[in-house]
């Protein structure tokens, strides 16, 4: 393998990493402030997909369709935690999972009575289509670039919105200790609601930010949720921190997998994740608050 | 079990019974079919409700024994004995299932949840990227396993009445199993997991050597149900072992009702009439299933057999942390 290739493959992981992280951060946030393990996660990712294809035809601007997309986002997920997931906290998992899985039905039927069946591509922005050549015969698109740099700098954010602000700090006590956070006076049923329509904007974003690199199909979101699933995993329940060591791990050994072991790779996440399931099974950063 | 409830249950056993001399071949093989998907969930109604282990994984098993058949054959028109290949699915599902117990097993809660479903879409991926039988598009069975005991030709698998009533003894004695397992002192140990898993180890259970034996007991009841699928349709592919097909099954086990293995029949039985009749009223019937479900789940928490609607519960409120 030579440097170009491999320069190639690191930003193809890199790129691939921080968008499983932008989707596992929602996922491991919501089970870690709330207790609900959500099915309909990778939903999310897929209705942001198919909103940057709807919106990007209507106002004409990728640019446009993803903010407009991430405030509806906010929105949408506003509105759902009251709708729906605030039902779910008392009850068991396997009611969260069932209901959750009929919550992706639901979503997946929708999306194909609106937009079809079909698979959609999203046009690359005019100033984001070129190329950077690599040698003689490779190149690398500048718009995955973009994507890369787009999700390090919402990562960059969410850690400082966690770390740093007031808000943050709300939800860090939410996660290490519900009532007590509630005795102090927080209103942890709106930092609940926060904290939902946070990991939904997240992942409609990924969706969003990645469909010109992708296309738009059927079925996108379960592919997603798993490994995200396998990410969260790994990193340690509730754990932000892990969730972004744990994508990039799995964004290399994927996109490596790929070129190396091309009939096998499939199953090297899961190969992963259980040897680390042997070697630590609480995940590599377990319980650590935020 | 009440009189009124046994008396259901003798009544609903005669009317299998007595079906295919009733009905068309359309609903031999119909309940046929769910009768299969019955085994299936009772097998998983041992983990998820009597054991207290929620697995979204359990399509592994049933999927792996199908293509064991087909495996098993030679080429694909020769047909292989159901007496050698039958037993061969079963054990390679419970090995399956021991090996992946093992490794989920040392996780619990949503951790379980999320680990069984990996490693079943590990097991996914291995049929769907490889060549081994067919890739994503799977593989055809063109002969049904002949069942003959020596020169003895016993029943035809070929034909669907024999099927069926195959398959009705393939659910007595599957029903019959599990009730005297869970009779049994390991049944007890279980259950006593299931409420409450620190007391039995303080009681001196090694609990762990317990949920994995229930983990491979089912597993290989669900290779048997997944093997008479793959005889019925004569076709395997990767969709046996997707998560939906967990799902579904998790579904039928809650829809009615958990831990007593009935529940998982009746459910079976919901659940695959409910989609049918869905299916027949419109493209979008996903959208009327998704629907179903989540009424379902919130009003029927314990299930068709467990007991009422649960309406005062959910309408007083169940919001908040």
């Amino acid at each position: 393998m030579d440097i170009q290739v491999f320069l190639i493959q690191v930003l193809n992981s890199v790129q691939y990493g921080l968008l499983l992280f932008l989707v596992a951060s929602g996922l491991t946030l919501i089970f870690g402030i709330m207790g609900v393990i959500n099915l309909a996660h990778g939903s999310f990712y897929m209705l942001g997909a198919y909103a940057a294809f709807v919106l990007s035809s209507l106002t004409g601007s990728l640019f446009w369709a993803i903010s407009l997309g991430t405030v509806l986002a906010v929105a949408f997920g506003y509105l759902l935690e009251w709708a729906f997931f605030s039902f779910l906290y008392r009850r068991d998992h396997l009611q969260q999972v069932l209901l959750t899985y009929g919550l992706i039905l639901v979503f997946e039927e929708l999306r194909s009575v609106a937009v079809g069946d079909d698979v959609h591509g999203v046009p690359v922005p005019a100033a984001l289509s070129a190329s950077i050549p690599l040698g003689s015969t490779m190149s690398y698109p500048v718009y995955n670039l973009f994507i890369s740099a787009a999700c390090l700098t919402v990562a960059a954010l969410l850690f400082l919105l966690l770390r740093r602000s007031r808000l943050g700090m709300m939800i860090r006590a939410g996660a290490s200790n519900r009532e007590m956070t509630r005795s102090l006076g927080i209103d942890i049923n709106f930092v609940f609601r926060i904290v939902f329509a946070l990991g939904v904007a997240l992942a409609a974003f990924a969706g969003m930010v990645n469909a010109p690199a992708s296309s738009v199909y059927p079925g996108m979101g379960n592919q997603v949720l798993i490994v995200c699933f396998v990410v969260v995993v790994i990193g340690g329940i509730g754990s932000v921190s892990g969730a972004l060591v744990a994508a990039l791990l799995i964004g290399f050994i994927d996109t490596f997998g790929k070129v190396f072991l091309p009939d096998y790779s499939g199953m090297l996440v899961y190969l992963l994740m259980a040897v680390i399931l042997v070697w630590r099974p609480e995940g590599l950063f377990r319980q650590r608050a935020v | 079990m009440s009189k009124a409830r046994r008396a259901l249950l003798l009544l609903a056993l005669l009317a299998l019974v007595a079906l295919p001399a009733l009905t068309g071949k359309f609903y031999v093989e119909l309940v046929a079919k769910i009768m299969i998907m019955a085994v299936f969930a009772m097998s998983l109604d041992l983990l998820v409700g009597v054991t207290g282990l929620v697995s979204l994984g359990h399509a592994a098993f049933f999927g792996l024994a199908g293509y064991v058949l087909v495996l098993a054959a030679p080429d694909k028109y020769a047909a292989v004995s159901l007496w050698t290949s039958l037993p061969l699915a079963v054990i390679a599902s419970a090995l399956l299932a021991l090996v992946i117990g093992a490794l989920a097993l040392r996780t619990r809660g949503v951790y379980f949840i999320m680990v069984t479903l990996a490693f079943s879409q590990m097991v996914y991926f291995v049929f769907h990227d490889t060549r081994v039988a067919g890739g994503s598009d799977g593989t055809y069975l063109y002969t049904k396993p002949q069942t003959n005991i020596g020169s003895w030709a016993t029943f035809d698998l070929a034909n669907s009445t024999h099927f069926y009533y195959a398959m009705l003894v393939l659910l007595i004695v599957s029903f019959a199993f599990l009730r005297i397992l869970l009779a049994s002192r390991f049944g007890h140990a279980l259950r006593g997991i299931r409420s409450n898993e620190q007391r039995m180890r303080a009681l001196g259970f090694n609990t762990y050597a317990y949920k994995l034996a229930a983990f491979t007991i089912a597993g290989a009841i669900a290779g048997l149900a997944g093997y008479f699928s793959a005889v019925q349709f004569g076709f395997v592919n990767p969709e046996m072992i997707s998560w939906h097909q967990s799902a579904n099954v998790l579904l039928m086990v809650i829809l009615g009702g958990m831990g007593n293995l009935l529940g998982a029949i009746v459910g079976a039985f919901a659940l695959v009439l409910t989609q049918d009749l869905f299916s027949s009223l419109t493209k979008h019937w996903l959208l009327l299933m998704g629907g179903f479900v989540i009424a379902a789940v919130m009003l029927l928490p314990r299930g068709l057999t467990g007991g009422g609607l649960a309406w005062k519960g959910w309408l007083r409120g169940v919001r908040g942390g």
